[in-house]
């Protein structure tokens, strides 16, 4: 694949001051029961970051996905290079340079990784056969330059969901793209896995290409985009250079107030132990893990990618056979052969990928909730359909959570808000020990801080609660004690109070 | 109060084929004299309860992400059982021999399903021809009469006016609604359907629940081939060929996916009733009954396809 020359420092200013390489005007888009956007106007210049701000719910994938021709909107213009177009599928976006990178993975996990870079243009020879030496040449290519760890003739179903992450960021760099849309590319992604991200993005910044940037991650914003748009509800809340604004400023035009980052309350005296672990082991997953929570106790778990934070989670809930070691809740040995055990004996796991594991994505927002919980709502095996809506409705509350209505299809709610729906059908269960992994995946800053405090309150309700976290203000802004994990094993345990990011950085990389 | 009536709109959506029923229904109506007639509709009922009582279990096993392919041989099974045996144990014996026969040969089914992870199609297909082989093993390719005349006028006879048969379908088809609707059974059928993944994590036991409903499409068949036998006074050992064909045909129809999670009892109604208007219809207007089948299977096409377009174009979903 060749790639443009980069244009001279003089050629790029001159760039910038002609026409915005894209415009988007007076977007309007509704969904039966949802205005999602409202009369949106958004421009990206040529070689610039625009970033794209918003709560859970405000509309930023919808806008982007009427840009990349998955929604039809109701109204609204778009032009590119000053000329208006029309941009009616996902195709004819791609055909005009408009590639955007989904939220929500969108990879056939049965082909190989090369075949999901060049999905619907996969290179041919004679009779149209593939041909598999210039494909896997070519995603070698791509792979080679986002520096991964997997090869092109890997199985995506095979790989991690960060991996899957750089495989879908691999597609957008088939072709020389005029606009790359990333939405909320990092979710899953390590700092290393970043590091390149952010550099890919810096390359095709200085190609002229325009980026919108969508994240949660405030950083993030900062150090990449050159203006940020902020929606809310739809519309748009305003346009700011990045130079011009700050954390705060950005924050209270999103959510219409500044976040309380006031110190948390030191915690009660924790109560006895709830779950403990001793020498748990599993294949080369992880080995010789012992850790103790005891009730009202926030542990924090924090490591790498691949570091066996998950497999440990799902070892302890059942749905992995350990070769070794031993669990006991309250004190007393138990054997936990699947999830079904696990939730009788207390523990509840809210997972980590909320499509695969988390939700059944046809199914409405009430019923998602009270799966995990059906003999709680239920008598003798008949349904319960006012327990079941009490449970909605105070969760639905407690979280939050922005949805037409409960019985609107999980599907059509956005990322941030299928996450909440997957937290309040565990923190539902009401469990002695409650594992979390990367609850706040995908939440906006408001919801976060919402979701951390209310994570400490379950705590202080009496719960112990392990939450697994890539995100290290997250593990400090929630843990009363940390464990760090290199490499399947446990390497250091930490109080939150003198615990310090460097100790934490050189424990989770085995310094 | 605006709850309730929201509640009331949720359980009392009408899946699209339901219009289509009527349209179907309207145009035989307006082209024949004798689709009014008092007799047609009950007549209607009782060909279409055969094929109907299958599609309720079927309706159940799709939902839950599987599909049954034996309810064919099945349904010659249970009627070659429980004709054959009425000499040797009496009648009602014979019947309960058939019926459990379906009940068996669906907890086989669903446990080599759910114990090897062989996919359902292939598990039953494989299941279809055996259980053929079994029937002519066992009937030595004879039909078999039955002798006991109670039998054979149960299916003539009537409760209420409405033919039994007729009956014990649609009752049977309340009582599935209820169970889909309203039970734990029927909410973990739509979760492993929709993401068996997702419903093993919140402590579903997916294997169980399958097995379950591989038991109920198997009581389904073994009952819609005794109700057949009834009504012919014997069986055939090639009773109920192209069966599996016809119900997921009526399934499908009512809206519930190959895929599973999603899907509807009261879809399923629909569907065979479409099926049977449409067989009656044509009938009376004498059309010939190879173009019958050409005509069902251009329908099939065309509903689903219209179905998928308005689903689509509502929801908002991708375009492809
Ligand atoms: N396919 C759909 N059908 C119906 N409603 C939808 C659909 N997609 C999105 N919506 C609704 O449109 C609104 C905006 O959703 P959108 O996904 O754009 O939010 P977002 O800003 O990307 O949020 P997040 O930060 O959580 O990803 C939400 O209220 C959502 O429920
Ligand atoms: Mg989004």
């Amino acid at each position: 694949m060749s790639r443009v020359a980069h244009h001279t420092a003089e050629e790029l200013a001159d760039l910038k001051h002609r026409a915005p390489l894209l415009r988007l005007d007076g977007v309007t888009k509704t969904f039966p029961g949802v205005k999602a956007l409202d009369d949106v106007s958004f421009d990206v210049r040529h070689g610039e970051v625009h970033a794209l701000l918003g709560e859970n719910g405000a509309g930023k994938s919808t806008l982007m996905k009427v840009l990349a021709g998955v929604h039809r909107a109701n109204s609204g213009t778009i032009h590119l290079n000053g000329e208006p177009v029309e941009v009616n599928s996902p195709l004819e976006a791609k055909a005009r340079g408009i590639v955007l990178v989904h939220q929500e993975l969108s990879l056939a996990p049965e082909l190989s990784v090369a075949e999901n870079i060049f999905l619907g243009s996969l290179p041919t020879k004679r009779f149209g056969l593939v041909s598999w030496k210039r494909l896997n040449a070519a995603a070698t290519h791509i792979l080679d330059r986002l520096g991964v760890k997997f090869e092109s003739y890997d199985r995506v179903g095979d790989l991690s969901i960060a991996n899957q992450q750089m495989v879908e960021i691999a597609r957008a760099l088939v072709f020389t793209p005029k606009v790359v849309v990333f939405d909320e590319p990092t979710a899953s992604l390590t700092d290393a896995e970043k590091v390149v991200l952010f550099d890919v993005i810096a390359g095709l910044k200085k190609e002229g290409t325009g980026i919108v940037y969508i994240s949660h991650r405030m950083d993030e914003i900062f150090t990449l985009s050159d203006r940020i748009t902020v929606l809310r509800d739809g519309q748009t809340r305003g346009t700011l250079n990045t130079r011009d604004t700050d954390e705060d400023g950005v924050t209270r035009l999103m959510i219409g107030r500044s976040l309380d980052k006031s110190a948390r309350k030191a915690a009660p005296e924790p109560g006895p132990v709830a779950l403990e672990v001793k020498g748990l082991s599993c294949g080369d997953l992880f080995r010789d893990i012992s850790f103790s929570l005891r009730r009202g106790e926030v542990v924090g778990m924090y490591g790498l990618v691949g570091a066996g934070r998950t497999e440990i989670a799902e070892t302890i809930f059942g749905l992995r056979a350990k070769d070794g070691g031993e669990i006991r809740i309250d004190g007393a040995p138990v054997d936990i052969s699947g999830p079904p055990d696990a939730i009788r004996h207390g523990v509840a796991l809210a997972p980590e990928s909320r499509k695969e594991q988390g939700l059944v994505l046809g199914m409405n927002c009430r019923d998602n909730m009270s799966l995990s919980q059906l003999d709680a709502v239920s008598r003798g095996g008949w349904l319960d359909r006012g327990a079941e809506q009490a449970i909605y409705d105070e969760y639905a509350g407690r979280l939050s959570l922005k949805a037409p209505s409960w019985r609107t299809p999980v599907r059509n709610l956005s990322g941030g808000n299928q996450q909440k729906v997957v937290l309040g059908k565990w923190l539902g269960v009401k469990p002695r020990v409650l594992i979390v992994d990367e609850p706040t995946r995908g939440i906006d800053v408001g919801s976060k801080s919402e979701i951390h405090a209310l994570i400490r309150r379950l705590a202080a309700e009496g719960i112990a609660v392990l939450v697994i976290s890539s995100e290290m203000p997250e593990v400090l802004a929630v843990s009363d004690r940390i464990l760090a994990l290199y490499h399947g094993r446990l390497a250091r345990e930490f109080a939150a109070a003198d615990v310090t990011e460097d100790a934490l950085v050189q424990a989770i990389s085995g310094l | 109060m605006a709850d309730t009536l929201a509640s009331l709109r949720r359980y009392m959506v009408i899946p699209p084929i339901w219009l289509f029923l009527l349209a179907c229904v309207a145009f035989f109506s307006v082209l024949t004299d004798d689709f009014l007639a008092p007799g047609n509709f009950t007549n209607i009922l009782i060909q279409t309860s055969t094929i109907g009582i299958i599609a309720l279990g079927m309706t159940v096993v799709m939902i839950n992400g599987n599909i049954d392919l034996s309810v064919g041989a099945v349904v010659a099974l249970a009627a070659s059982l429980s004709v054959g045996l009425q000499d040797q144990l009496g009648t009602l014996p014979a019947v309960v021999v058939g019926l459990g026969s379906g009940v068996a040969l669906g907890l086989l089914n669903g446990m080599i399903v759910w114990k090897t992870g062989v996919d359902a199609f292939i598990v039953t297909l494989g299941a279809m021809i055996g259980v053929r082989g079994l029937v002519f093993i066992y009937t030595g390719e004879q039909s078999f009469f039955a002798m006991d005349f109670a039998y054979s006028d149960f299916g003539m006879s009537t409760i209420a006016g409405l033919p039994t048969l007729a009956a014990i379908f649609l009752v049977f088809a309340a009582i599935m609604h209820w169970v889909m609707t309203a039970t734990v059974h029927g909410r973990n059928a739509y979760a492993v359907g929709g993401n068996r993944e997702a419903a093993e994590h919140a402590g579903v036991r997916v294997g169980r629940h399958m097995v379950i409903n591989f038991m109920l499409v198997g009581f389904c068949a073994a009952l819609a081939g005794v109700t057949l036998s009834t009504q012919m006074g014997a069986s055939t050992p090639n009773l109920g060929r192209d069966y599996e064909l016809w119900t997921i045909t009526a399934v499908v129809l009512g809206g519930t996916k190959l895929a599973g999670g999603a899907g509807s009892i009261l879809g399923t109604l629909g569907g065979v009733l479409t099926i049977g208007v449409l067989r009656n219809g044509m009938n009376l207007m004498q059309v010939p009954a190879f173009y019958v089948l050409v005509v069902m299977g251009v329908i099939l096409i065309a509903v689903l396809f219209i179905d998928a377009r308005v689903n689509r174009r509502g929801a908002g979903e991708l375009r492809l």
